[in-house]
């Protein structure tokens, strides 16, 4: 069987990070090829240079569609190729009609006019091509299922004369039966010769559908084989089977008392009131003790800690108690006072204000520590900007210097001062290392455990499973919003997080 | 002092100065292109540099300057208002009322038309922070509004005259002496601040100015003030207004520099994400915004109707977008979180020379809108530039 796309020894480096290390992948026709991996392996930057994001120059190697060489210098080249990527957040302008945005881009028209007819019979054959006859083409597109919309958007790429069609976490969004449906019309377009990338983090899933596999790791191509030659377990351990290379300066300490209590907890979506984005949690963190959460990007896991935090949009219900007594906390003020700190996943959009200095971000969330009467000490302010410069290690001229002028480690290091400086009883950390470089990762984690001796509670939520194993004295990994086990740190194994993350059973 | 300390000490001068040359590019700019501005219109035009005129243009540009400071607060928590012209024009008919046809007593007419600019600022905030209607549109609303009801109340009549104790509010001056008085406290404060400040930063081991500079620096200030009071005396003193919007320049200018509060509207406007995650109440913070901005349109609307002596329907139409210009002259950026009140009261500065310079030739109305707008754009285009270059260094 011939091959519909082969890409060969790709290699892509970011500054300091190599995401794509001589990857090869290649995909037979009409087959049904899923990508597996964990996040930051480099799927996703795979794709990115599949789907013509990266111009050639930007990497090596060589791509073929149908055995012919091809230049993709844009998304644009990549489409003519045949190719079409359907994101995980739906790109269709929700307001629109189905047909508008079907035919979006090319519309039929004479002298500029839109031709309406033509566009609705168009429409129409797509719809029914991806069985939604039902739907008639000036139905807003906001009004339909989100699984409607993923199948109109894998029409829009059929109507481009896609042969190629890569799925980026497709059902993520989904519910059961939506997920049946497209399934079934993938299985449907293997028949008819469309050739399939899937990328999923659910196991089963790609169980139940892939003919091939291919695993990465860390920027390599791990294993492509058949589906026949793999089990469930076989892939998770491929995924994850690297060696502990980083050191984790974990510490035993006597966890005390209980500064955090949550029963029964669930979070509903603030834009689909219905859907839960949380379903019924219950966990505890005592002083001194680390509680890592694992689980995939997209199960919950940032939302959880967010609307602990008082500031998701979306409503929740269960039992929040802080030191034993019980907390509604609806506004991060409200969690301040309770001497709870958020030092949350994206420190540019939530943590920093890059406008600003050093001292004036890391005093942020404790000004009344640096003023008398509502006015500014200055001095004060130089005082404490100076403490954590030094404490903290933060590379910089001056607690003068901008923010936005620090490289990521540094910046990640002023929001934690920002937050010690508030003296939390209970600091969340949500991906506290994400792009950072391995020196400072060890600086941070040093950090973590200095505050954890001096009785700390903290929870640290992180996709690196070594790391999480690494730091923390218990793990609850959530999946699909719901809490799918809780491990000790001394029995636990990467396996095991990953088999309870992707849903599947433990043995 | 050895030859080497001497060498030493002039090259690390010569990379101070050359650092703060770079960080202040903008505030240079902008006052090399007030000095040019005057420059010009003096060199086109004998009767610009003269005391008399010179003393006229800063009461021209009191107005605008007291409606840019509070504008200033307003831009940086990344709002906007529009409705401060029709603001001013209400807030002086009200004023004109109480003053004219009720009879009451100026301290009485000012403090009642303080309190209304108060109390609608409290109503326009109250529907940004806690309506979530876009600012824009509230004080869209509000111009509309405002001017509305002044012509209700007004009748569409002009009120006057005003009784003289309301009027040297706009037309009243400082006696000579008395200006001298305040010239010299006010070198005194400068100094003494001065000297504190780089104590302060020597103490935290923090880049100073030599002390041969910071002698220099004070002295420069201190030929400022008093060359500006010889001047003002020069013709009848210090006029009222202007001293009043050195005052306010000055508590809020303390304000945004100084207080939790201005400290506050900063991070909101630089990153209302972080700035919530920090604890920091915005609506509160946004609705207070409002009542600054709008208590000092009121300010200004007493002003306006003192010195012109009547109150009409039409007066302060527009004034909002020569506030926003001085502001964004001044060096505020629109997106909000950056902005300074000595920026916008020079930005002021700038829009009252070109007025007054463009006027005393009898160059036509037309002409200085269209000088003015482009001047606008330019000052904008100035501040997107020196931004885009920052980053790279």
């Amino acid at each position: 069987m011939s091959y519909a796309l082969q890409m060969n020894s790709i290699t892509k480096e970011f500054p300091g990070v190599k995401a794509l290390d001589n990857v090869s992948f290649s995909v037979k026709k009409g087959e049904i090829h899923a990508l597996c991996g964990e996040n930051g392996a480099g799927k996703s930057t795979l794709m990115k240079v599949l789907s013509g994001l990266f111009p050639t120059s930007d990497y090596q190697g060589v791509i073929e569609v149908d055995e012919k060489v091809r230049h993709f210098e844009s998304i644009k080249d990549a489409e003519e190729a045949g190719i079409a990527i359907i994101y995980q957040e739906l790109a269709m302008v929700k307001h629109m009609t189905v047909a508008e945005n079907l035919i979006l881009g090319k519309e039929p028209s004479t002298f500029g006019f839109i031709q309406k007819n033509e566009m609705f019979k168009e429409t129409n054959k797509w719809l029914a091509e991806v069985g939604l006859k039902g739907i008639s083409p000036e139905t807003v597109t906001g009004s339909l299922g989100i699984g409607q919309q993923q199948l109109i958007e894998i029409a829009k790429a059929l109507s481009k004369n896609a042969h190629i069609l890569i799925l980026d976490e497709p059902t993520a969004a989904l519910t059961e039966t939506e997920v049946k449906i497209l399934l079934n019309i993938l299985r449907e377009f293997r028949k008819r010769g469309v050739t399939c990338i899937y990328i999923s983090h659910k196991i089963e899933e790609v169980f139940s559908i892939a003919d091939q596999i291919t695993i990465l790791r860390d920027g390599q191509t791990v294993a492509t084989k058949p589906v026949e030659e793999l089990t469930e377990d076989k892939v998770i351990s491929l995924m994850v089977g690297r060696e502990l290379k980083e050191r984790f300066p974990k510490i035993e300490t006597q966890a005390g008392k209980m500064v955090l209590e949550v029963s029964n907890y669930t979070i509903w979506d603030p834009i689909i009131p219905t859907k839960k984005v949380l379903d019924d949690i219950s966990f505890h963190v005592r002083a001194g003790e680390i509680l890592g959460i694992a689980g995939l990007m997209g199960s919950g896991r940032t939302e959880l800690v967010m609307s602990l935090f008082g500031s998701y949009a979306g409503v929740n219900q269960g039992e929040v108690r802080i030191n034993g007594r019980k907390a509604t906390i609806q506004t991060p003020q409200q969690a301040i006072k309770h001497g709870m700190a958020l030092v949350s996943e994206d420190r540019k959009r939530y943590g920093l204000i890059l406008g600003m200095d050093i001292k004036n971000n890391v005093t942020m969330a404790s000004l009344d520590a640096v003023s008398k009467m509502k006015f500014l000490d200055g001095n004060k302010e130089i005082y404490f900007g100076n403490t954590y410069l030094d404490s903290l290690r933060i590379k910089a001229p001056s607690v003068e210097t901008l923010v936005g002028q620090l490289s990521g480690g540094n910046q990640q290091k002023v929001v934690l001062g920002k937050w010690l400086m508030t003296k939390p009883k209970l600091l969340i950390l949500d991906e506290p290392t994400r792009g950072i470089d391995v020196g400072a990762k060890f600086e941070i984690y040093n950090i973590i455990n200095q505050l954890v001796k001096e009785g700390v509670a903290i929870i640290m939520i992180s996709s690196e499973l070594p790391e999480v194993i690494g730091m923390s004295h218990r793990i609850m990994v959530i999946s699909e919003g719901c809490k799918a086990a809780e491990f000790d740190a001394d029995e636990v194994t990467q396996e095991k997080i990953m088999t309870a993350a992707t849903g599947g059973t433990l043995v | 002092m050895s030859a080497v300390e001497e060498v030493q000490e002039h090259v690390e001068e010569k990379q101070i100065k050359k650092k703060i040359f770079k960080l202040d590019v903008r505030a240079y700019t902008m006052i090399v292109a007030l000095v040019a501005i005057w420059l010009l219109f003096s060199m086109l035009n004998d009767a610009f540099l003269t005391p008399r005129n010179l003393s006229n243009l800063f009461l021209q540009m009191s107005v605008t300057a007291i409606l840019a400071i509070g504008m200033v607060m307003i831009i940086v928590a990344g709002q906007i208002d529009l409705s401060v012209g029709s603001l001013v024009g209400l807030t002086g008919g009200v004023a004109a009322i109480l003053n004219v046809w009720l009879g009451m007593h100026p301290i009485l007419v000012i403090l009642l038309t303080v309190l209304l600019g108060a109390l609608i600022g409290l109503f326009q905030g109250w529907w940004v922070a806690y309506r979530a209607v876009p600012a824009f549109i509230v004080t869209l609303g509000g111009m509309l509004i405002f001017r509305g009801i002044l012509q209700g109340i007004t009748g569409s009549q002009t009120v006057a005259p005003l009784t003289p104790g309301l009027k040297i509010l706009g037309q009243g001056y400082i006696p000579s002496p008395v200006g001298l008085g305040i010239g010299i406290v006010a070198i005194i404060i400068t100094t003494y601040m001065i000297i504190t400040k780089r104590n302060a930063r020597i103490k935290y081991g923090f880049d100073v100015f030599s002390k041969k500079l910071t002698v220099s620096q004070i002295a420069i200030f201190c030929l400022i003030i008093i060359s500006y009071v010889m001047l003002m005396n020069a013709y009848q003193g210090i006029p009222v207004p202007i001293l009043l919007v050195i005052f306010l320049a000055i508590i809020f200018t303390i304000i945004a520099k100084n207080t939790v509060f201005g400290r506050q509207v900063y991070a909101i406007g630089g990153n209302p994400e972080a700035a919530s995650l920090s604890g920091i109440n915005i609506k509160r913070r946004i609705l207070t915004v409002f009542v600054l901005g709008n208590t000092l349109a009121a300010i200004a609307g007493l002003i306006l109707t003192a010195r012109v002596n009547a109150a009409t329907t039409s007066a302060g139409t527009m004034y909002e977008l020569d506030a926003i210009a001085a502001c964004v002259i001044g060096g505020t950026s629109l997106m909000g979180g950056v902005g300074t009140i000595a920026g916008a009261v020079i930005g002021a500065l700038v829009m009252a020379s070109l007025d007054n310079g463009m006027s005393i030739m009898n160059i036509d109305v037309f002409w200085q809108s269209i000088v003015k707008g482009s001047i606008l754009i330019l000052a904008v285009w100035v501040d997107i530039y020196s931004r885009k270059r920052k980053p790279k260094k």
